[in-house]
């Protein structure tokens, strides 16, 4: 994955935190995916500015942790590919 | 257990409709109920839905762009938080009302096709009804909305799915949902006309395989099999009373759109109680939750937390309890009443019609 790319949420898709449900969730047509607090942390910093490597940055000072490329750009992938999220160049 | 929010509020905006589809599951004395709720009144609904934690709004009817205040409700809804589909026929969407939903914040417009067999010619071999369309198609791929096309298959359309799946492609369409005909209201009525042949169905079926194939990604199309094919039925909405909640033109408070035939049920009515009350509190509403109405075979049935017996007004329609399982299941004691009527429709081959079919009118319920 190229790590300079700048992942934002597709189109037609909306994320926001529902407090009936004490989850993010992903919107879509007529559909709903409720994140779970990984993928939430993820979705909430791809908002078109970010680099990937940004996100993992952010992730990795945020919550103390080390070594979450793999783990943010395998995810990434997944999102990608069910067309989730964007890359702007 | 108390049941969790209800996600997915259908507001049914008015059963007033240009159209006179002989598939609408609409109920067949439409034109007897009272007064369609005023602008306040739904917006009141959308603020209570949005507290209980209602997040996906349909907005339906009829035709909901009857309503001239359908910009008003989507735009409050949109700020409400909700994500808003508008289900439509595309009769009266016009470039500048288009424009006022958009910035309004309409998320996502289904569009159905309006194929009753009067106009199934003109949609099939060109005319009014394919420029129609096309002009919508275009608008809603100029506000860059992704094209969802629905299209009801019955005995009288079905041969040519072919034909409408060309047609999706060359609008640009991004899915096609060929939603084989569901069986309440105006359809009920004409179930014996409606019902297609296995042949047929089987065709469909193929021709739609193949389309796929060609097509690839870019177009995604979902084929819904009639459930009276089906040896188990369909778990309808989720379970009663757990995540959807429809509310009709009225005012009254539905588990399912098609819930107001339920007998001994008084559905509430959103004049007269909160949402928060009709959804937690309501006898209407927590009838069907859980499993004890269940009667056997579905209350010592394995997969009874999968189906859900199946859908209650299907049972009431066809059995006249409510409270029996689906007869779309093999494992019912009256599956053979399905059967029988896809025996039917079957015998009768391509012969003409028995009965004249019922076009939707609010003089014909």
């Amino acid at each position: 994955m190229d790590t300079t790319a700048r992942p934002t949420i597709g189109r037609g898709f909306r994320l926001q935190w529902e407090p009936a449900q004490e989850a993010h969730v992903l919107l879509y047509p007529e559909g709903m995916v409720k994140l779970n607090q990984s993928a939430a942390a993820i979705l909430t910093r791809c908002n078109g500015r970010r680099t990937v490597a940004d996100i993992v940055t952010d992730l990795e000072s945020t919550y103390g942790l080390s070594g979450l490329m793999q783990d943010v750009c395998a995810f990434i992938a997944i999102a990608l590919e069910r067309t989730w999220v964007e890359l702007l160049a | 257990m108390s049941p969790g929010p209800p996600l997915w509020l259908l507001l049914e905006l008015t059963y007033r409709c240009p159209l006179h589809c002989v598939f609408c599951y609409n109920p067949t004395d439409f034109g007897s109920v009272g007064p369609e709720l005023e602008t306040g009144e739904w917006l009141r609904v959308l603020e209570q839905a949005r507290q209980l934690g209602s997040v996906q709004l349909g907005l339906s009817g009829g035709e909901p762009l009857v309503r001239d205040d359908l910009e008003i409700i989507v735009a409050a809804a949109h700020r409400l938080g909700f994500y808003t589909n508008l289900i439509t026929s595309g009769v009266g969407l016009t470039e500048a009302r288009l424009q006022a939903l958009r910035a309004g914040g309409l998320d996502h417009i289904q569009l159905s096709f309006q194929d009753s067999t009067r106009v199934l010619n003109d949609f099939l071999s060109s005319t009014r009804t394919f420029e129609l369309k096309s002009r919508v198609a275009a608008l809603i791929k100029k506000y860059r909305y992704p094209m969802v096309l629905n299209v009801v298959l019955h005995r009288l359309n079905i041969d040519h799915v072919a034909e409408i799946l060309d047609m999706a492609e060359r609008m640009g369409a991004d899915y096609v949902e060929l939603a084989n005909t569901q069986y309440y209201g105006w359809a009920w009525r004409n179930r014996g006309e409606l019902l297609p042949t296995r042949a047929q169905l089987q065709h469909a079926e193929e021709v739609t395989a193949r389309f796929r194939e060609r097509v690839g990604a870019k177009m995604r199309v979902f084929f819904v099999v009639p459930d009276y094919f089906e040896t188990r039925p369909k778990p309808c909405m989720s379970g009663l009373g757990r995540v959807f909640l429809g509310i009709a033109p009225d005012g009254v408070a539905l588990p399912c759109q098609a819930a107001r035939m339920l007998p001994g049920l008084t559905f509430p009515n959103v004049r007269e109680a909160s949402l928060g009350s009709i959804w937690y509190d309501s006898p209407a509403f927590n009838h069907y939750r859980g499993e004890d109405w269940m009667k056997e075979p579905c209350r010592s049935c394995p997969e009874r937390a999968r189906d859900f017996g199946g859908c209650r007004c299907q049972a009431y329609q066809l059995t006249g309890d409510a409270a029996n399982a689906d007869p779309v299941c093999d494992l019912s004691p009256h599956h053979h009443l399905v059967t029988e009527a896809v025996d039917r429709a079957e015998r009768r081959g391509a012969a003409p019609a028995e009965h004249p079919l019922v076009f939707r009118d609010h003089r014909a319920g």
